[in-house]
């Protein structure tokens, strides 16, 4: 190729042999040295933790796996000594959407669909923003229609709605119509005028001082007692609503948190250009916020969520509600912690599910658009 | 040095018309009595120590600063506290900033559709032609579609000129527009501000870049503790200042 350089071979550049690899350095037994065994404070601890391992998953695989009864009904589970499953198997549509007409069952299913398919547009980021947020605020009113039925289609009543149906409503409707409060709470306790920020800060702070069951029940048993006699709020709706202002305050608090990040003059661009107040506030401030405190706004959608569980103490069927019934069904008596067991796994696979789905927005907006 | 930029003045139609205009910060008074004319047409460079008050200045004449004395006139508008006065005046004034402060999560085009479309109901489609053409002239044109942060400190710069521009304003501010720029960024930003002289903009330019300044600027003022202290033509202020201050000032900037 370099007829030039191949003439003076003296410079040629010979290659030594490559060195063995070191030994020690890769593999299993380095990674062990190096993250349990580093020293002797932290062999100690590996090894007590490893000893408490083993001592526990043979039990925790018994009673899951090996022993447990997979077929057959609440008699063949009771001569085994692991898990009762068919228990759960037989519950599942009561968990999942209580008694809510068998026939009907499509409809709660579409708008478990609708949810699902507006998510993934959302991650894809094909369609503009104004276009989202105008499918996220109606989403909560397609389910609402689709569960409880309108335009002709048969009216369920809402004492039939129930099971981990009843809990994502709740937290579907909860975060959705909390989410644009807790902005313009937060609006108003940054830019408001002393009374609207004395207004703001009254509400979050009252709110935030008070723990939800409160809210819920007095929500639930106090609020009728307050409203003229003619204005009748069932008792779903009380509940709603209480989720609603307990979860905006602290949205509130997050939102406040990324008006403050944004840098003067940003604000200072706009008005220069002769945009008006509000529509600098709408359309420069609050979508940088938004996207600086995505993080601990998804953690308050996992909260909310997890915080629909609390609704059983007012009285309504949840999935935690059904579970708990389910546990004392008297067919099926004695198998409560397989009940809990799988309310536990199923908060579990949505919260996590929640998480790694707002990790995935956040890590699409960081590619694109941040400074 | 290149020659002269000659400036195509208006002697009849002034602009801006400051007052007698007073600011305190607190007790600190910021704008002593300072009043001043700009005609249509002509390019002001003002400069000065910092702190002497030359960013407030020019920051009061769209309202990002509020003065408490005299009176500020914009194309015959009064600047009081009406929020209508206020934005009308806006939409005429456009300002350049030294952070450039582009919105970082707009497209470069959906930062220069922004003001058209919801300041001025222009139909975007109008307002992505306009905008297009503002890109083509400051020499970004393949880069709509890039965020803010995906450019270089120049080429931000030039899309904020563009993005003020779309406005189609009567008069530019420019507070600082290279002091935040790499030394090699700052030739093309001034390039972008040259033409717009040429063009017949009015301007008024806070910096320091006093080659600019004897190329294009009809005036220069020189600003210290919030008053104006002295007030000439390039050629008369940089080679022969009057007050001991400027000729400090000049020595300062000018010696490295």
């Amino acid at each position: 190729m370099y007829p030039a350089m191949r003439s003076t071979s003296a410079d040629v550049f010979r290659p030594t042999d490559a060195r063995p690899a070191p030994g020690g350095n890769i593999g299993m037994l380095r990674w062990l040295q190096e993250n349990l065994f580093s020293g002797w404070l932290n062999s100690y601890t590996s090894l007590v933790l490893i000893g408490f391992v083993l001592w526990v998953f043979p039990a925790v695989l018994n009673w899951l796996v090996l022993d447990a009864t997979f077929a057959g009904d609440a008699d063949t589970c009771r001569q085994n000594t692991g898990a009762c499953w068919p228990f759960i198997v037989d519950k599942f549509p009561v968990l999942m959407v209580g008694v809510y007409p068998q026939e009907l069952l499509w409809r709660p299913g579409v708008a478990c669909l609708a949810l699902l398919v507006l998510a993934a547009v959302t991650y894809t980021d094909r369609l503009k923003g104004a276009v989202l947020v105008v499918a996220w605020l109606l989403l909560p009113v397609f389910a609402l229609i689709m569960i409880g039925g309108a335009f002709g289609m048969v009216e369920v009543e809402q004492s039939l709605w129930g099971g981990l149906m009843l809990s994502v409503l709740l937290a579907l409707v909860g975060v959705i119509v909390s989410i644009p409060l807790g902005v313009l709470l937060a609006l108003g306790r940054y830019y408001g005028s002393p009374l609207i920020k004395a207004l703001c800060v009254g509400f979050i702070e009252l709110v935030r001082g008070v723990p939800l069951i409160t809210i819920l029940f007095m929500a639930s048993v106090m609020m009728p007692m307050f409203l003229p006699p003619e204005m009748v709020i069932n008792n779903l709706m009380r509940i709603q609503i209480g989720m609603i202002f307990f979860s905006a305050a602290y949205m509130a608090e997050v939102v406040r948190g990324g008006l403050q990040a944004i840098p003067k003059g940003q604000t200072e661009a706009s008005l220069a250009l002769g945009v008006s107040p509000w529509k600098t506030i709408a359309f420069v401030v609050v979508p940088q916020a938004l996207r600086h405190v995505l993080p601990p706004l998804i953690g308050r959608c996992i909260a909310l969520f997890k915080d629909t569980s609390l609704v059983i103490i007012v009285g309504l069927l949840d999935f935690l509600g059904m579970i708990k019934n389910s546990a004392f069904d008297p067919e099926w008596l004695g198998f409560q912690k397989e009940a809990y067991f799988f309310a536990a796994f199923v908060y579990w696979l949505i919260c996590y599910g929640l998480s790694l789905y707002g990790r995935a927005l956040e890590n699409r907006g960081a590619s694109g658009a941040r400074r | 040095m290149t020659t002269r930029i000659e400036s195509q003045i208006a002697e009849d139609e002034s602009v801006i018309e400051m007052r007698q205009v007073n600011k305190w910060y607190g007790n600190f008074h910021v704008l002593k009595d300072v009043s001043l004319s700009v005609k249509k047409g002509e390019r002001i460079v003002i400069c000065g120590p910092s702190g002497s008050g030359k960013s407030t200045l020019i920051r009061c004449i769209n309202h990002l600063e509020e003065h408490q004395e005299g009176t500020i006139t914009v194309n015959g508008t009064i600047l009081n506290d009406k929020l209508k006065n206020i934005t009308n005046i806006r939409r005429e004034v456009g300002m350049v900033f030294q952070q450039f402060n582009l919105f970082p999560h707009m497209t470069i085009l959906d930062n220069l559709c922004f003001a058209p479309v919801w300041a001025r109901n222009m139909p975007r489609k109008e307002a992505e032609a306009t905008a297009c053409m503002y890109l083509e002239r400051v020499g970004i044109a393949e880069q709509k579609d890039k965020y803010p942060g995906q450019l270089s400190g120049g080429q931000q710069q030039r899309v904020a000129i563009a993005r003020s521009l779309c406005m189609s304003p009567s008069v530019m501010l420019f507070d600082e527009p290279t002091s935040a720029l790499d030394p090699e960024m700052i030739k093309e930003v001034l390039d972008v501000m040259i033409e717009l002289a040429e063009s017949g903009m009015t301007m008024i330019c806070v910096t320091h870049e006093m080659s600019f300044a004897r190329l294009v600027a009809d005036r220069v003022i020189f600003m210290d503790g919030g008053e104006i202290v002295e007030e000439n033509t390039p050629d008369l202020f940089f080679d022969a200042p009057k007050i001991d201050r400027t000729q400090k000032f000049l020595s300062q900037i000018l010696s490295h």
